[in-house]
């Protein structure tokens, strides 16, 4: 089954307006699910993660309804037929 | 505001860039600076800290750094803001070895008329890029990055950025920056090697208030036709430099306060600069005032200017790139705050009158001609 993965508005205009992007099973972590969709849609992944291959600061990724910064990291383990969700921080408000 | 979707200035007439915290603008005036056509926001939602316009070999080009959630990136436009460019990778990037990553896009600066395809960056964490190539593709100076002194730099209340680039217009080899906190340096060999040039700025905050880098200056202007005379507002204190930052001298004259961030010279006389002086508590305009500080004497004394401009219980903040002035006769002043309020005058700063009103916090203000 395939892994999917659930893109925010704002970075539709990357994955041709698609919501949903499904890549091949197979990826066993986070990183490799990334890699793979950024392979597909190269446009992502400067979005998501900085120079360094960190997860940008205010970007949070699900795997399922688990935040992958509680579970591992781009480590996280992903299994086939699972919904990964790209999500913007709730960190608005703090005053700069 | 009314807004429209895009503008289209007539040559020699004032354009001006605006950069706020959700946004950029573009303003573009009729032949007497009485009306302005404004568009915008371009980028909504996006935090833009800096705009440039290149003219250089017959381009019509706009540049912006805007930044959010998902990344930096670097926008260009042929045609005043109609269409934009949004890479599919960002161009600038630190190299895997450094282990940096880009925070913001602090400053772009295009290149001298003499190398029309050079361009700079200047970025948080602070280090300069190049563009060789009309900024399609950029490189990280190793010589100001590799500096032994870059350890020791420790970041201002914005970061530590590298956020003011001075090109000597004469000679390609000579480039000034400055850091907060870290001071200015000089190259004069194309950037291979750079040079501490902070002799007679203070450090107020440091037990040493003569160091030779860590001030934390906020902002540098050079005179178009003097290169070697710089205006520097620092963190405390106004500066002025006639050997191209070899030494520099307080001309903090008469001034309600010498903090500040923005410093703007006057584009044909040498002997007069513009600031925005800050109380140094509320970091807004002192006695409640909005008022825009001239020296006409290369800063032996200064005068206020307000025509036009609130006087009374009014807090309003310029950052340090908040200021321009256009290069027409007479010249055209305009600064931005953070409350969102454009001020405009078009008699050197006799006259004051709003622009804009209403937008979100201004970051940037650039006036060029077109």
């Amino acid at each position: 089954m395939a892994i999917t993965f659930n893109i925010p508005g704002p970075l539709r205009e990357h994955t041709g307006g698609r919501s949903h992007v499904d890549i091949e099973p197979g990826a066993a972590t986070v990183a490799e699910a990334l890699a793979a969709l950024c392979r597909e849609h190269p446009g992502l992944r400067d979005r998501i993660l900085n120079e360094r291959g960190e997860v940008r600061e205010h970007v949070n990724i699900f795997v399922g309804e688990e935040s992958i910064r509680y579970c591992g990291g781009c480590s996280a383990p992903v299994k086939d037929g699972a919904a990964i969700t790209l999500v913007p921080a709730v960190s608005g408000g703090r005053m700069s | 505001m009314e807004t429209t979707t895009f503008i289209n200035p007539k040559k020699g007439t004032a354009v001006l860039l605006v950069g706020t915290m959700k946004g950029a603008f573009l303003l573009s005036s009729d032949a007497n600076r009485e009306q302005w056509a404004v568009s915008g926001p371009h980028f909504p939602g996006r935090i833009v800290y800096s705009l440039a316009y290149d003219r250089r070999g017959g381009r019509q080009r706009l540049w912006a750094g805007s930044s959010n959630f998902f990344g930096i990136m670097l926008h260009s436009s042929d045609d005043f803001g109609r269409t934009w460019t949004n890479p599919e990778s960002s161009p600038i990037k630190f190299p895997e070895d450094t282990g940096q990553a880009l925070k913001q896009i602090w400053q772009i600066a295009v290149g001298r008329e003499q190398e029309p395809d050079k361009m700079y960056c200047g970025v948080e964490p602070a280090a300069l890029f190049e563009s060789n190539d009309a900024g399609q593709t950029w490189s990280l100076d190793r010589g100001l990055f590799n500096h032994p002194h870059r350890p020791q730099w420790q970041p201002g209340g914005g970061g530590l950025c590298l956020h003011t680039i001075i090109l000597d217009p004469n000679n390609t080899k000579r480039t000034l920056v400055a850091v907060s906190a870290a001071g200015v340096y000089r190259t004069d060999n194309g950037g291979d090697s750079w040079q501490a040039r902070n002799q007679g700025l203070t450090a107020e905050f440091l037990p040493n208030k003569y160091p030779e880098f860590g001030q934390c200056v906020h902002k540098i202007d050079r005179h178009p036709s003097r290169p070697e005379r710089l205006y520097l507002q620092n963190h405390g204190g106004l500066f002025r430099s006639d050997d191209a930052g070899d030494s520099w001298q307080d001309i903090a004259n008469g001034v309600p306060s010498d903090f500040g961030f923005s410093m703007v010279a006057h584009p044909r006389d040498p002997d007069t600069a513009y600031i925005f002086p800050l109380d140094r508590e509320m970091r807004s305009g002192p006695d409640a005032k909005v008022r825009v500080y001239r020296t006409r004497n290369a800063g032996a004394s200064w005068e206020p200017l307000c025509t036009g401009m609130p006087q009374h219980n009014v807090y309003e903040t310029v950052l340090r790139d908040g200021m321009a002035t256009d290069a027409l006769d007479p010249v055209g002043i305009y600064f931005g705050t953070r409350s969102g309020k454009l001020y405009g005058s078009r008699d050197e700063g006799e006259n004051w009158r709003p622009i804009l009103d209403g937008v979100p916090a201004i970051t940037c203000v650039k006036a060029v001609t077109v």
